[in-house]
């Protein structure tokens, strides 16, 4: 791969990017990665506990020192052979799974503790990152007197209050409930789109990954064994990381029109478009659309009357087996984008599904994302 | 006067030789302490049994050893000797170095505890967030480990007061240089001065369970102020 392109054309390449090549050999865990990571967005290092993302994540950030590595921040080597940057020199933000705030100090002593060691040209104002995670009114208080998700909305502002070139987050979320998750969820949202700094974002949560990530690393076994935009990957039948019932689509999609009467909104991609519950997101904007395999049937023909909204015609790319022995998921190309669609292998056979015949979608459900 | 002259100066005494030893295991306890707390080498175990010794030690067997090395032939008496300083048996400076040893585990646990339980993610976090690890360590394990301080720092203090055994190996009964409280007491009983014995021990007996108060009442993670 990188390794084929001569000095000068790595180097263009990785100068912009994250460039991480570790081998760890632990008893009982080893590691093995070589990965370019785009130097801008939400990139997820996805995969079950034990595979290895967040031994990756501590890697790049010099919690764990691999014995052999290479890394790279846009240009600047971090390691390299016997060369290993500290992580107090690193110019990187880190959030851990349980906010760890210090206990001895307030919310604002919490915050001022890494800012204050910076260099002072560098010490942009707080009050952006006080205000984003609404943490105003609790500056005074000790982390022993904060909700769950308070804590972790300190945790956050305090690793963005070193004005961090990369942010890294090793399942900033799950410690928390489903409910403190859904609270912090929209600040992690907000922060992807204010903040113009790449960020690694730790998950086993197809959920978060797909509302949060642009670019998908999936680790199983201490190796990477898919990476790739986002969209591109999940819509490939082959993804090797167990999805079960989160196995679907994520489209890139924009608001076209919105039904004030039924309270709808129709969000299109190229290749079709699809209602959904109005939400209040303006005409124009770009949404992220999640459809998953399990809330879209197939049918020959699109006679059937019934309560879906949502029927689209396709082309059947490809089928495959999914997880269960009674179950295929089937691939179906709307113009250029992708659905995935989970039958039974008895309907499909019914069906005669092949390679290229027209069919009929109907699509249950569709989860705005933003 | 409740207390004699003699009594006077022993406590005073003996108050001068815990507070030294106190401060003196601060200094050398907490490197220590952190070594062993953080330490993943195959010599911790070693370490901690030598430092964990003098707990299990007769007194008489560890005063024993230090006055054999103390002395002219021992290493520490050559190296008084080569420094041009008076030998240390039955002096209050020999007195000083043997409590150190055998104060030590009471620095040393309660320090390595406190920190072994603040465990490595408050200095991850630190690192994170651009302290170096000396920096780390006093901005975030010594707050931490206060507690442990505490208690350590009073233990040290209270067990050193009650040292009699190495006492009286190393510094013999010379009164104003290491005749300390508890020695004093002896003297008096081996003299039948039983209403002289009391007094003394009466202080020693509230002191130590006052200090001891001070330690289980004074519960860690309790909120204050």
């Amino acid at each position: 791969m990188l390794g084929a392109l001569d000095q000068r054309g790595n180097e263009r390449v990785t100068q912009d990017k994250i460039k991480a090549n570790f081998k760890v050999n632990w008893p009982g865990f080893s590691l093995a990665v070589d990965l370019v990571i785009p130097g801008r967005g939400v990139t997820a290092l996805f995969g079950q506990s034990g595979s290895g993302k967040t031994t990756l994540l501590r890697c790049i950030a010099g919690l764990e020192r691999a014995e052999q590595g290479f890394l790279s921040f846009k240009g600047e080597i971090w390691q390299n052979g016997n060369f290993w940057l500290p992580p107090h020199k690193r110019p990187l933000g880190y959030v851990f799974q349980e906010a760890s705030l210090f206990p001895h100090l307030t919310v604002l002593g919490n915050l001022h503790y890494g800012r204050k060691r910076i260099s002072e040209a560098q010490q942009t104002s707080l009050d952006p990152v006080i205000e984003l995670f609404g943490i105003g009114h609790l500056l005074d208080r000790k982390p022993d007197r904060l909700s769950g998700g308070e804590r972790q909305r300190v945790g956050i502002a305090r690793a963005l209050a070193v004005n961090p070139r990369i942010l890294l987050m090793d399942e900033p979320l799950a410690a928390l409930d489903l409910a403190r998750k859904q609270e912090i969820l929209p600040y992690l949202e907000q922060l992807r789109d204010q903040f113009d700094i790449p960020i690694i974002y730790v998950s086993h949560s197809p959920d978060e990954v797909a509302r949060l990530a642009d670019y998908i690393v999936a680790l199983d076994g201490g190796a990477i064994v898919a990476e790739g935009v986002l969209t591109d990957l999940l819509s490939r039948l082959d993804f090797p990381v167990r999805l079960g019932e989160d196995a679907g689509v994520v489209l890139e999609a924009e608001v076209i029109e919105r039904d004030e009467r039924w309270h709808l909104a129709r969000v299109g991609f190229p290749g079709g478009s699809l209602w959904t519950r109005d939400k209040g997101i303006p005409v124009g904007r770009k949404v992220r659309v999640r459809v998953l395999a399990r809330d879209i049937s197939v049918s020959n023909d699109d006679r059937d009357r019934s309560s879906i909204l949502n029927v689209l015609p396709g082309q059947v790319d490809t089928i495959a087996d999914d997880e269960h022995p009674g179950l295929a998921l089937v691939r179906v190309k709307l113009g250029s984008t992708i659905l995935i669609a989970r039958v039974t292998k008895r309907s499909a056979f019914s069906l005669g599904l092949t390679q290229g015949q027209p069919v009929w979608l109907q699509i249950k459900s569709v989860a705005l994302l933003e | 006067m409740l207390l004699g002259d003699s009594d006077l100066q022993a406590i005073v005494l003996t108050v001068k030789l815990a507070s030294l030893v106190t401060v003196i295991l601060f200094i050398i306890g907490t490197p220590i302490a952190w070594w062993l707390a953080r330490t993943q080498s195959r010599w911790k175990g070693t370490l901690g049994a030598v430092v964990a010794l003098p707990l299990v030690l007769p007194p008489s067997v560890l005063g024993f050893y230090l006055l054999l090395a103390m002395g002219p032939d021992g290493p520490l008496g050559h190296l008084t000797q080569a420094l041009g300083i008076a030998p240390l048996p039955f002096s209050f400076e020999g007195l000083v170095f043997a409590s150190v040893f055998y104060s030590l585990p009471f620095m040393v646990q309660p320090v390595q505890n406190a920190f072994e339980a603040i465990g490595d993610r408050p200095l991850e976090v630190a690192a994170t967030l651009r302290a170096s690890p000396l920096n780390a360590f006093f901005t975030v394990a010594l707050p931490l480990a206060m507690p442990g301080f505490l208690t350590a720092g009073i233990l040290t203090f209270a067990h050193t007061v009650g040292e009699f055994g190495v006492v009286l190996m190393i510094g013999g009964n010379i009164p104003g240089i290491t005749r300390v409280a508890s020695v004093q007491i002896y003297d008096h009983v081996e003299a039948m001065e039983y209403s002289e014995a009391h007094r003394l021990a009466a202080i020693m007996l509230i002191f130590s369970f006052l200090v001891l108060l001070a330690v289980y009442a004074w519960r860690p993670g309790s909120k204050r102020k």
